[in-house]
């Protein structure tokens, strides 16, 4: 097999803070290939923004990345300078973000913030990343694009903001992009267009995409595999049907039976019961424990390693879940 | 951007209408306006006339009426002192103290901004620190003792420095300044850093605490995320943002650096308005006193429409709201 694009190993990423060193990120590791989609799925304070800035270097202080590899097509990212990391930003890795209302810069024009971003590491003409920059709108189905590029961000709909967006980071051509939530604050009807068109894109450019989501059915749509985070670690992964239809890992099948279904949509959904754990309180052993239906002594105790499963599976947890009955579905 | 203008015009205009009005309450109605208007040496036939110009014995709204269509032509009573029209006096002293103000109000963007933007990247650094307890100094020393202590430095101890007046003039582009000779600008220097620092802390704080907000925003995230230089990061993306709060501090604070610039001017000796003001009312020179306050009031009414326009050209969510309204 091909090297991934994006390979993750053991990262870990810690945060100084007044109550000591908390740990964001707990040994993620993850590969995607080019063309493919991760969906990276947990509930909100999970790791999953820690995870994807890390990836682009974007961790500040009081945040380092304490261990764990990053390589991008085999080459070590972990421990570049700032410098080398500039260079591979916005190139060679993008990423966008969740609230498309604030990711672009009110007050400079929609050409001004997508030429810098091509003019950043290429030296271009004005002209011709301008020319760049009204196919890369085009492509993602924003009208008369040559007169929106002299638009300001407050001129557009949310939803033709994050098009903005996802187009200014494609400028490049990177091989991977992070998606954090970027669909999150729309509805859902512009969140299913703008889904489609991404999965569109990235098949045609090979990049490799994770896409963050605390949504389960944006993922089911999107990905090609699924790795769910809990509390700073990645507990369950696998293909994206695999993972859906049998849940191995607890987490995963509560989290499956709060999706709204098509005929209950606005419906309160069945929640897992309890909250997710602060990184200053995790408790000993599963980090699920307190709220798994499952859980015994042994999970109070011992922390699951992971386990392999047919299928190309991975799932964290001393007592899986069942397969479901293929009668019983 | 015309309707914009429109309305921010008719605005302006309903400020002075009002203003004058007090004036005129102030001056004419409370009180006898002879008394005010009238030389104090002035004898029985002085007096007769001046009630006559004025109207004296008309109803008030006449009276009004009368001051208004005299103040539209521009006369707002002459100067005992000096005697010409007080307006005239003012406006000879007016390019003296526009000279300080602007001058002064350099200084203080050039040494406000920087520190404000430095202080605001690194709030925690030594010298983030360091800059923010040195504004504080800037608020709280009095500004004559600023002056004086400026004095003693530059002029007194180091004689690098003229101490007190204004330097010779030259005519540029039909105005007569002081600007662009080195003889006038030495002249302006340490009149014009005492009446800026003050304003520079003020800058100072308001940039610090823009730059720290602005750098908290999802733009300048995905403005990294790009790949942007740090340079490129803070010279438009941050300082951009960070400007609104800068110009609409610095608005409000240009008038008043021009009407208040009194202390300065008087400390040294500098030829202004407000020197202008505090000799008049030392001689009971009560036309020049009104007259001031007038023209006053129209300065600050122009240059809060100046930044009105200003902030439109930063922040183009100014411009929608308009284009809307
Ligand atoms: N700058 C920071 N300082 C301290 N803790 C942080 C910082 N950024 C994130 N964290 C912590 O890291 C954990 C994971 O956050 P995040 O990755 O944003 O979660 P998610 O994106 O899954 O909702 C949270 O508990 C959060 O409090
Ligand atoms: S290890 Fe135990 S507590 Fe953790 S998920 Fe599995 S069953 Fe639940
Ligand atoms: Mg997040």
């Amino acid at each position: 097999m091909a090297i991934p694009v994006l390979d993750v190993d053991n990262l870990v990423v810690s945060f100084g803070t007044r109550e000591g060193e908390l740990t964001a990120v707990n040994g993620v590791t993850f590969q995607v290939h080019a063309g493919e989609v991760l969906g990276l799925v947990g509930e909100s304070g999970s790791g999953k923004s820690v995870t994807g800035l890390a990836v682009m270097g974007l961790i500040d202080a009081p945040g380092r990345i304490a261990s764990g590899s990053i390589k991008l097509l085999g080459e070590e990212l972990v421990g570049r300078s700032e410098r080398e990391l500039r260079a591979i930003r916005g190139k060679r890795i993008a990423m966008i973000f969740q609230d498309p209302m604030t990711t672009l810069n009110p007050v400079l024009r929609i050409d001004t913030q997508m030429i810098e971003a091509i003019r950043a590491h290429e030296s271009v003409s004005e002209k011709a990343a301008r020319d760049r920059a009204r196919q890369a709108l085009a492509q993602v189905g924003i009208p008369s694009p040559e007169e929106r590029l002299n638009a300001y961000p407050h001129q557009f709909s949310g939803g033709m903001r994050q098009r903005v967006a996802i187009a200014t980071a494609l400028l490049n051509r990177p091989a991977v992009l992070v998606a954090d939530e970027p669909t999150t604050a729309l509805d859902v009807t512009i969140q299913a267009q703008i889904l489609a068109e991404v999965q569109t894109l990235a098949a045609d450019h090979g990049t490799a995409m994770v896409w963050i989501t605390h949504d389960l059915s944006v993922v089911a749509g999107l990905a090609d595999r699924i790795a769910v985070m809990y509390s700073g670690r990645i507990v369950e992964t696998g293909p994206v049907e695999g993972v859906l239809d049998a849940p191995i890992h607890p987490y995963t099948n509560g989290l499956i039976g709060s999706v709204p279904s098509r005929n209950r949509r606005g419906v309160p959904l069945a929640q897992i019961p309890g909250m997710a754990p602060s990184l200053a309180r995790v408790p000993p052993g599963c980090p699920f424990n307190p709220r798994c239906a499952r859980a015994t002594a042994t999970c109070r105790a011992d922390m699951p390693g992971p386990t392999l499963y047919e299928g190309d599976r991975m799932a964290r947890c001393h007592h899986p879940v069942p397969a479901p009955e293929s009668a019983a579905a | 951007m015309l309707v914009y203008l429109i309305r921010r015009l008719s605005q302006s205009l309903l400020v002075v209408a009002v203003m004058a009005t007090l004036v005129f309450l102030a001056v004419y109605a409370v009180g006898n306006p002879v008394d005010i208007l009238a030389n104090p040496d002035a004898d029985q036939q002085e007096r007769a006339a001046i009630t006559a110009r004025l109207g004296l014995d008309r109803p008030l709204y006449e009276q009004f009426g009368v001051f208004i269509w005299n103040a539209l032509h521009g006369d707002l009573g002459r100067s005992f002192v000096y005697n010409a029209p007080a307006v005239d006096v003012i406006l000879e002293r007016l390019p003296a103290t526009m000279e300080l103000a602007l001058v002064g109000l350099v200084f203080s963007i050039l040494i406000g901004i920087p520190l404000g933007v430095l202080a605001g990247l690194k709030p925690e650094s030594w010298f983030g620190r360091t800059i923010m307890s040195g504004s504080i100094l800037g608020f709280s020393l009095p500004n004559f003792w600023i002056g004086l202590m400026l004095i003693l430095l530059f002029a007194v101890e180091l004689k690098l420095l003229p101490a007190s007046g204004r330097g010779p003039t030259a005519s540029v582009l039909g105005f007569k300044t002081a600007m662009f000779t080195w003889e006038g600008l030495k002249h302006l220097i340490l009149p014009a850093v005492t009446l800026a620092l003050y304003k520079a802390a003020l800058v100072v704080r308001v940039a610090q605490a823009g730059t720290r907000e602005v750098m908290l925003q999802d733009y300048i995230r995905f403005a990294r995320a790009k790949g942007l230089s740090p340079l490129r990061i803070v010279g438009v993306h941050v300082l951009k943002n960070m400007m609104i709060p800068v110009v609409t501090v610095l608005g409000l604070e240009l008038g008043s650096m021009i009407a208040f610039a009194v202390v300065t001017e008087s400390v040294f000796a500098y030829p202004g308005m407000g020197k202008l003001l505090i000799d008049s009312i030392n001689r009971l020179d009560r036309p020049i006193i009104v007259a001031y306050l007038m023209m006053t009031v129209v300065i600050f009414v122009v240059i809060n429409l100046v930044v009105d326009l200003l902030y439109a050209a930063i922040d183009p969510r100014v411009r929608l709201s308009d284009a809307k309204g």
